[in-house]
């Protein structure tokens, strides 16, 4: 295989450049944008989670000194659009305000404005409103069933969207099968949880009718869906890509904050601030993430090799939805995870239930999947008999396969899956984990190892949206970069999105650097707004190293080539002769014979005498990249390429359980990575502990967990717990490299590393503790409760069994 | 409901210089920081006193700056991410560590856990990675595994910490 290619700036160490403005309280977060004048938002949220609203008195908090406004749902939806669902349910409409109706317990249905948030926040408790509960439904199963309570009744149903995929010979594949095996697994309600809360600032100038908002944002089209909401043209809002964003990881989506906030700056001639407290934003925030059930079926030979696999995987997206259909549709581009199965069949349910909205959560429903997936593995083994490890080897595609095409339609680009789990079982080293659980059981501790091998799609191209709404017709996901060198020679890239952890001003700068051989801290990244950009769709989807690493390459590519022309042009040579050296134009045959930056730079901005015929003046460039491979729409029976790159990472984990508390402790974890040429080493690495550590809290802590009456019952960070230092434990990534032949520098995407695979590979190792006892646990978040109630079970389940035995 | 008290005024010592402004009593010291001195450096996580995002050193403890009322701090010492740096333009040791280690991605616990560090390593100069995650344990961060900033702490001190 070759060698990765050796590149000056690109993968080597260097100090994020976002760095020193965060480690000196200089970052400039959404909260932080203080205007004159600013007024604050609180919200009176429902406390049913079925009702009809009958009235709304906002007399007593108007009375209040300090009071602007209370702004109801009657108030507002008549002055705007709503947020419609990516799907094609037209009837399921979404406004930042509820009127009549409330669909789920927390949901908006007035805000007050006032000269503090203290204030506001009064006021809101003096807003009466009055409620007649209606029948709700909590649960998802119930939630299908006829004769369920309907959440839009216009709908007619609480199926928001449903399809039955198959692709290749499932029938067949079945039939030929010495084996099956069928199972259930349930992912539970998580979600991201950003230590900073949704934040928007906005406000309206009446002369010159345009809207400014900073918000904490991540998502795809926002200033365009934010100005057709607010019934604005696109030009009159404009949203500014500089502020810094407290973490997202998919879910700061915000929309309904921004009309809300937009809609109040407006109509009060005052610059308005909505930040969320911390309930607020657990219940009212709509950010919760998949809550999903799988009831899976392989067919296997002897051997272990799963020749097909059935699917239905029912994903309960809460009240009302925007995206988070698709998220049962990314994972479409990785249904048969790193394995060679030959046949799927997939059918994908959204449901909508009286719950808080899902939005979309790192990996964009890719982890449920692969928990899903690895699951069965774990459970053909055991059926067989054999090595979890050596059944995954007999599964993986080889790599002399790639580009590998998947039953689904999508191709693989590159990968060497075997040799990525070979050096984290190396680097364990798994032989002393084996000899680590012998002495944790021997201690009285149930102990197990866990494995898991997933898929890590990237370079986010959207493909899901045709695949489930055949009215939807995007088939680009475009990103671009623009680049200017001033007089003096410095450069300034612009992006066109902003960021939330992701250190985008290292990679775009390392890239540049890397392109013009100029020193990365020397070129200055800033980050446009939405009415200075070009087109962006955000850092979601893994697509950033790919995506605006490519664009920003792009660009940089073309400010050389034009410098290069005018060296040719100046020093009467074919530009062929020419080679670009330490940021000059050389002549390759003589390299005494050369343009250096500075001249090179000069006659472009001042010497139209000395440019090539024709070349329009000044160092400025544009690029607008599209995801590599190219979009298209899919076939009748649902094939697409889904994303265009694909990361893989290897878990291997030893963990224990106390049998007396069921609460799990992690004595290892090693993660092998390979996200192709890396560029930001520190960055991807940043990320993967991170992904961990967020599994982490997917697989053993985290859960919005509903009453039977819906309430919520984990609104505060004391019952839906994050993990701290003391429950992640020490990470070991081994890194291994295999380029994409699709990207620019052969990169791939890693922003949802870790996460993919760690859920899937702590529920492996706890299975593994418990499978000595008979005993096995499904479905995460596997909570020391949880466990504790599944050893009762087995041991109770013994307990019968022996009696049965005992001679009468 | 009951008009709200009149203002008072509230003076602290915020990075060694006394300030002051006028603010209803209620006012938390974390608001005070950030509405009323533009020190917007101390974040408001969730503000019941678990995440740590708004720690800051009360007369050298960490303390969480959302579950203290201003009054309560009245004539007392406060320092804040914005003290921490030896002058301006400077970082200080641990900031630098934090920058090597790439010990932060969006930034926003960072100010919190800085201050939980910083109090660490004036007990503590050479703490061990036990030591240094029961120290953050209070301060919760979802962008970094705490990996890197148990790997900052240990640059700080001067131990061999793996890198990135």
């Amino acid at each position: 295989m070759a060698e990765p290619p050796r590149f000056r700036y690109i993968g080597q160490h260097r100090r994020a450049v976002e760095h020193r403005r965060f480690v000196t309280g200089q970052g400039r977060y959404a909260a932080d944008i203080a205007l004159p004048g600013l007024l604050h938002v609180a919200i009176v949220a429902s406390p049913h989670a079925s009702a009809r609203i009958l009235s709304v008195d906002a007399s007593a908090a108007l009375a209040l000194p300090g009071v602007h406004a209370v702004l109801t749902g009657e108030d507002l939806q008549p002055e705007i659009e709503p947020m419609l669902p990516g799907v094609d349910a037209p009837e399921v409409r979404r406004f930042p305000l509820a009127r009549d109706v409330v669909r789920y317990a927390g949901e908006w249905v007035a805000a007050v404005v006032a000269d503090s948030r203290a204030i506001a926040e009064d006021a809101a408790e003096l807003v009466e409103v009055d409620y007649a509960p209606s029948p709700h439904v909590v649960d998802p199963e119930a939630a299908i069933a006829p004769g369920a309570p309907l959440v839009h009744p216009m709908r007619g149903s609480n199926v928001i969207f449903r399809r039955e995929f198959v692709w290749g010979p499932v029938e067949e594949d079945f039939a030929a099968a010495a084996h099956r095996l069928s199972y259930r697994v349930r992912w539970g309600r998580s979600a991201t949880v950003p230590i900073e809360t949704f934040v928007c600032t906005a406000a309206w100038n009446d002369a010159t009718n345009l809207l400014d908002v900073w918000a904490s944002i991540q998502m795809p089209k926002f200033p365009d869906l934010l100005a057709r909401c607010l019934r604005l043209p696109g030009n009159a809002v404009r949203v500014h890509f500089d502020v810094d964003v407290g973490g997202s990881y998919g879910v700061k989506r915000g929309l309904k904050h921004a009309i809300l906030v937009g809609f109040l700056a407006r109509q009060l001639g005052r610059p308005v601030r909505f930040l969320e407290d911390r309930l607020e934003n657990m219940r009212g925030g709509d950010m919760q993430g998949p809550d999903r059930l799988f009831d899976v079926t392989l067919a296997f030979d002897d051997k272990g090799v799963i020749r097909s696999m059935r699917m239905r995987a029912l994903d309960d997206v809460g009240a009302y939805a925007g995206r988070s259909p698709f998220q049962l549709g990314k994972p479409v581009g990785a249904i048969v995870g790193p394995y060679t199965i030959h046949s799927v069949a997939y059918e994908a349910i959204s449901v909508l239930t009286n719950k808080t909205p899902q939005e979309a959560v790192r990996g964009f429903g890719q982890a449920p999947t692969n928990y899903a997936i690895e699951t069965g593995l774990d459970k053909v083994a055991r059926f067989l008999g054999l090595d979890r490890i050596e059944l995954r080897r007999r599964n993986l595609i080889p790599p002399e396969r790639f580009p590998y095409l998947i039953p689904s339609g999508t191709l693989y680009d590159s990968g060497d899956y075997a040799r990525v789990l070979d050096k984290a079982l190396a680097a364990a080293p798994y032989a002393e984990l084996l000899r680590q659980r012998e002495a944790l059981r021997a201690q009285g501790r149930l102990a197990g190892i866990g494995v898991s091998t997933c898929l890590e799609p990237s370079g986010g191209n959207s493909s899901f949206e045709p695949l489930f709404n055949p009215k939807n017709t995007t088939t680009t996901w475009m990103d671009s970069c623009l680049i200017r060198v001033d007089l003096n020679g410095a450069v300034t890239a612009v992006m066109a999105t902003s960021s939330s952890g992701q250190a985008h001003e290292t990679l775009v700068s390392t890239v540049v650097g890397e392109v013009l051989q100029r020193e990365p801290d020397s070129i200055r990244v800033i980050h446009a707004d939405s009415l200075s950009a070009l087109p962006s769709n955000s850092p979601v989807g893994s697509r950033m190293a790919i995506m605006l690493g490519g664009a920003a390459a792009g660009a940089a590519k073309r400010i050389r080539a034009k410098m290069l022309r005018i060296a040719a042009h100046n020093l009467g040579v074919a530009e062929e002769a020419l080679e670009w050296r330490e940021g000059a134009a050389v002549l390759r045959a003589d390299p005494t014979r050369a343009l250096s930056w500075a001249r090179l730079v000069e006659i472009a901005h001042r010497e139209f005498h000395n440019l090539p015929p024709g070349m329009e003046p000044g160092l400025q460039e544009s690029f607008v990249w599209e995801v590599p491979g190219g979009g298209g729409l899919p076939t009748p029976d649902g094939r697409i390429q889904m994303y265009p790159c694909h990361s893989f990472e290897a878990h291997v984990v030893l963990a224990s359980v106390d049998p007396e508390t069921g609460k799990v402790a992690l004595h290892r974890y090693v993660v092998g990575h390979d996200c192709g040429v890396m560029i930001s080493p520190d960055v991807v690495h940043g990320m993967t502990y991170g992904g961990v550590a967020h599994g982490l809290g997917a697989a053993l802590m985290e859960k919005f967990a509903y009453s039977p009456e819906g309430q919520l019952l984990s609104g505060s960070l004391m019952d839906y717990l994050l993990p701290s230092a003391q429950e992640v434990p020490p990470i070991t990534i081994v890194d291994h490299c295999t380029p994409s032949p699709l990207t620019e520098f052969g990169q791939k995407g890693s922003g949802e590393a870790g996460y993919l695979g760690g859920p899937a590979a702590i529920a492996s190792a706890i299975n593994d503790a418990l499978a000595p006892l008979g005993a096995a646990l499904d479905a995460l978040p596997m909570t020391p409760a949880a466990i504790w109630r599944t050893l009762r079970a087995a041991q109770m389940a013994r307990a019968a069994t022996e009696s049965t035995r005992e001679p009468t | 409901m009951l008009a709200p008290p009149s203002p008072v005024t509230v003076e602290i010592i915020v990075n060694g210089t006394p300030r002051r402004a006028c603010v209803e009593p209620r006012t938390t010291l974390v608001d005070f920081l950030r509405e009323h001195l533009g020190l917007t450096g101390t974040h408001i996580g969730c503000e019941h006193g678990i995440c740590g995002a708004c720690s800051v050193l009360l007369e050298g403890e960490p303390v969480r700056a959302c579950c203290l009322f201003a009054l309560q701090v009245e004539g007392l010492s406060v320092t804040t991410v914005e003290g921490l740096a030896p002058a301006r333009g400077e970082l200080s040791r641990l900031q630098n560590a934090f920058c090597e280690a790439h010990a932060l991605q969006c930034g926003y616990c960072t100010p919190g856990m800085l201050i939980a560090c910083h109090d660490l390593l004036a007990r503590n100069p050479r703490p061990s990675e036990e030591e240094i995650r029961e120290a953050i344990g209070g301060n919760l961060c979802r962008c970094t595994g705490y990996q890197q900033i148990v790997d900052a702490v240990k640059l700080a001190s001067g131990q061999e910490a793996a890198h990135g």
